[in-house]
């Protein structure tokens, strides 16, 4: 019986925690996204200023939408294109094993060995320096894993009749993959870049020494900028400020909490296919 | 005529799509050969034995400069451990619930709880046990808070997720049949639950752990947070730690010359630590799979 | 009355790794009548069906021996395999419509075979939905979600798919086996009106189906032809006890 009890207290101990760490974030944080010292939500609409002591994140976010615009126009063709040739093309081929075992091997490497990587690699071997480019490929790395491994299960569910059916109508088979696998396993595909999206947002190790930290707004794929996970890091190690951390982290989590809506309703989703 | 030209741009199209999954590949050996080479000039001024088994770390001095990682390692193996003794019980408990207690419905809004405990990005963790985690180790333990235990609490509450949701897959996986066969015996629910389908889900279980450990080794941001980082030897648990993370992620915005190459050649060790676990992890969930 | 010879089958055998699933198969297929496959589960018909269109091309292990001629051509041997598609053309057991609106799934064939004009796109859906009795029952929601169709109606949609490529030849594996009694007695109009302009190949599980649409029967068991021969010849007048056995509801 009392195996029992301590098995209830562990879950509820589990959920208690993702239930203090929401509630504390939002209940000290929340406030201050809405309305700070000048006015309502302009937290989110201000640049901030001496190092973010002062006004807003208006830069942080733009610096954060060029980052995974960046980041997916490298990693969604690549990681599709895998995808594709694992789960369509490659059969019993004996290459598949081979590039199974090295994506499984990209997902356990942690992100300040991609950092790192990244900054002798891409900053210094082939001179692109520090800024948005050297960050957004290495990210693009990083999160590979995560769009091929759930972009080939939502292949893989399509069923097999479907490429019968296109095939016994004389398509080929990269009219099939196209015109009907790809369009059913939209659903899951789209699942898997937004898990990357939510992935790319809260990188923070392998960003600080590929990307930079400038919290202006960057102008160029070279420039060193600073996104939200690496503003809260810089407010939160240097003292700078703490309600303004607590802002930044309420507006993180509140993205994160829409990606996790998004990718399990796109999951659960089957849609229609139309030209 | 329209049939070759057609078989023709299929072979393209494989190629290029060959290409892309090849990327992954070429990614690995890329990483591999960049980190592991630029760690070795460090070794042609420092023995390895004293790099790793030297606790003298002094990368910037001139009289007398030291380039052991030892306590760094030993602190990545504390922090690890400590998350471990936390999370390994919390997370097998948790998967038993789910697996065996929760209704469906239960278990639907459990295993989102879970997915969105390990959505939430390492800064927020971090951010977490510098304004509630490490105060409260304070109050309660002396010392300043940022210590081995404040980190061990974080990594926890971290690498949880990896280690329920991997755990309830190995042990939804169990045959029923052994599960009717025990019960058939006149087994108690508890017997079988211990007696039967916690020993057949082994394996998957093990990969979990070694998954989590993975995840704890390799974490920087929050244990940097949270952790007080002074390249010392930790001496116990309200103590400070720096582990291989923390020392790459500290230095690296400055270091130069052969601290640079130190700093390198530490995520070198961290990424053969890294790489032997992987494997080892792939062995036994290779193993899960031919099992069932 | 001369007829002409669709398919030519000689000396087929098929084998999946050790296993022959068809041994030494002769048969000519007639032009613009149906031929029937009947016999057990496992005797071979479907796969023999597939041989055809070769869509055992997609089975791994699978090997290919003997000739298979579609007027006068061997299939088997520098035939382009989207071309013998296009021209015979498949509906399978279970309706596999594509998760498409009713029109898309017509047009699907036409477009991937070249065709972009919206108005020729839309007389060959109208025609090949006419075609398949469904034009009436669907002409006001073509841009509807194809999976919200009756099992009947699906089916007939598969059916008015191939016909959107205007093949030469329509195989049938067990078109009706998921569907109910309406609905069958539907597609078997459907098969005998069909005839006239197509040579159709149906496999089916039901004795009296292949009596009502079939001109031609060949009865196999473990992968081989017992008897083949006129329906009525196989059905009334069977030469072999086996064929005799099987059809009188003996065994399978």
């Amino acid at each position: 019986m009392i195996k029992k009890y301590l098995i209830w207290m562990a879950t509820i101990i589990t959920i208690g925690i993702l239930v203090a760490i929401l509630g504390y974030m939002l209940v000290n944080g929340l406030k201050f996204v809405v309305e700070d010292e000048d006015g309502i939500i302009n937290f989110l609409f201000q640049a901030p200023k001496k190092a973010g002591k002062e006004g807003g994140i208006s830069t942080i976010i733009a610096n954060t939408i060029f980052m995974i615009v960046l980041t997916l126009i490298f990693c969604v063709p690549i990681g599709l294109g895998a995808s594709i040739y694992i789960s369509e093309y490659a059969g019993q081929r004996r290459s598949v094993t081979a590039i199974k075992f090295s994506i499984d091997t990209l997902a356990g490497i942690p992100s300040i060995i991609f950092g790192l990587f990244g900054f002798i690699f891409f900053s210094n071997y082939l001179k692109l320096g520090v800024g948005l480019l050297s960050g957004s490929l290495t990210l693009s790395i990083m999160v590979l894993p995560t769009i091929i491994k759930t972009s080939v299960e939502a292949i893989n569910a399509v069923p097999i009749s479907y490429r019968e059916g296109s095939l016994a109508l004389g398509a080929t088979k990269w009219d099939t993959v196209k015109r009907v696998v790809l369009p059913s396993a939209l659903p899951g595909i789209l699942a898997g870049v937004v898990l990357a999206i939510g992935r790319i947002i809260g990188e923070t190790a392998a960003l600080t020494f590929t990307m930079g930290t400038d919290y202006r707004l960057a102008d160029s794929l070279s420039s060193s900028a600073r996104v939200l996970s690496t503003h809260l890091y810089l407010l939160t190690k240097e003292g700078i400020s703490f309600e303004r951390a607590f802002a930044t982290a309420n507006v993180l989590i509140i993205i994160i909490l829409i990606i996790n809506m998004a990718s399990n309703r796109l999951i659960k989703r089957r849609t229609i296919v139309d030209e | 005529m329209l049939g070759r030209e057609k078989k023709e741009h299929q072979s393209y199209i494989e190629i290029v799509l060959f290409i892309c999954a090849l990327l992954c590949v070429a990614a690995v050996v890329i990483i591999t050969i960049f980190v592991l080479v630029s760690a070795l000039p460090l070794f042609k001024e420092v023995r390895l034995s004293d790099f790793l088994f030297s606790t003298h770390w002094l990368p910037t001095s001139r009289k007398d400069p030291g380039f052991g990682i030892l306590s760094f390692i030993i602190g990545s193996l504390y922090v690890t451990f400590g998350a471990l003794v936390i999370a390994v019980p919390l997370g097998i408990a948790t998967a038993i619930f789910l697996a065996e207690m929760s209704t469906p419905k239960m278990a639907e809004v459990l295993g989102s709880a879970v997915q969105l405990l390990a959505g939430i990005p390492s800064v927020i963790y971090g951010f977490f046990g510098v304004m509630v985690i490490a105060p409260k180790v304070r109050q309660l333990f002396g010392g300043s808070g940022y210590s081995v235990m404040s980190a061990s609490i974080v990594l926890a509450i971290m690498i949880l997720p990896t280690i329920i949701s991997i755990s309830e897959v190995a042990i939804s996986a169990v045959p029923k049949g052994y599960k009717e066969a025990s019960l058939s015996l006149g087994a108690s629910k508890w017997q079988t639950i211990f007696k039967v389908i916690l020993p057949a889900a082994r394996p998957g279980i093990l990969a979990s752990i070694g998954l989590g450990i993975g995840r704890a080794v390799g974490e920087t941001t929050a244990v940097l947070m949270v952790g007080g980082n002074a390249p010392i030897m930790p001496k116990g648990l309200t103590s400070m730690v720096r582990t291989l993370t923390m020392n790459i992620a500290t230095d690296m915005g400055y270091a130069s010359g052969l601290h640079r190459t130190a700093l390198f050649a530490t995520g070198g060790v961290l990424f053969v630590f890294i790489m032997l676990l992987n494997i080892f992890v792939q062995v036994i969930q290779k193993k899960v799979k031919k099992d069932i | 009355m001369s007829e002409a010879v669709k398919f030519n089958i000689r000396d087929l055998t098929v084998s999946y790794g050790n296993f022959k699933a068809l041994h030494n198969v002769n048969m000519d297929i007639i032009e613009n009548k149906v031929t029937a496959l009947i016999g057990p589960s496992g005797c071979g018909k479907s796969t023999f069906l597939k041989t055809l269109n070769r869509m055992n091309d997609l089975v791994p292990n699978i090997g290919i021996e003997g000739r298979v001629l579609y007027d006068g051509k061997d299939i088997y041997s520098g035939y382009d395999v989207i071309t013998l598609r296009k021209q015979v053309g498949m509906v399978f057991q279970a309706s596999n419509v594509f998760p498409m609106s009713i029109y898309n799934n017509v047009a699907y064939g036409p477009r991937i075979h070249g065709i972009k004009s919206k108005k020729r796109l839309d007389h060959i859906v109208e025609e090949s939905l006419k075609k398949a009795a469904l034009w009436d029952e669907v002409k006001d929601r073509l841009n509807k979600d194809a999976l919200s169709l009756s099992g009947g109606q699906q089916q007939r949609l598969c059916l008015a798919r191939v016909m959107a490529v205007e093949p030469d030849v329509v195989l049938m594996d067990e078109p009706t086996s998921a569907l109910d009694p309406v609905s069958t007695v539907q597609i078997e109009d459907l098969i005998r009106e069909l005839k006239e302009h197509y040579t159709i190949v149906i496999v089916t599980h039901n004795m009296q189906q292949a009596a009502r649409v079939s001109d031609f029967t060949v009865f196999f068991l473990n992968g081989e032809i017992v008897e083949m021969g006129s329906t009525e010849d196989i059905f009334y007048n069977p030469k072999d006890k086996r064929t005799e056995e099987y059809i009188t509801g003996r065994f399978g």
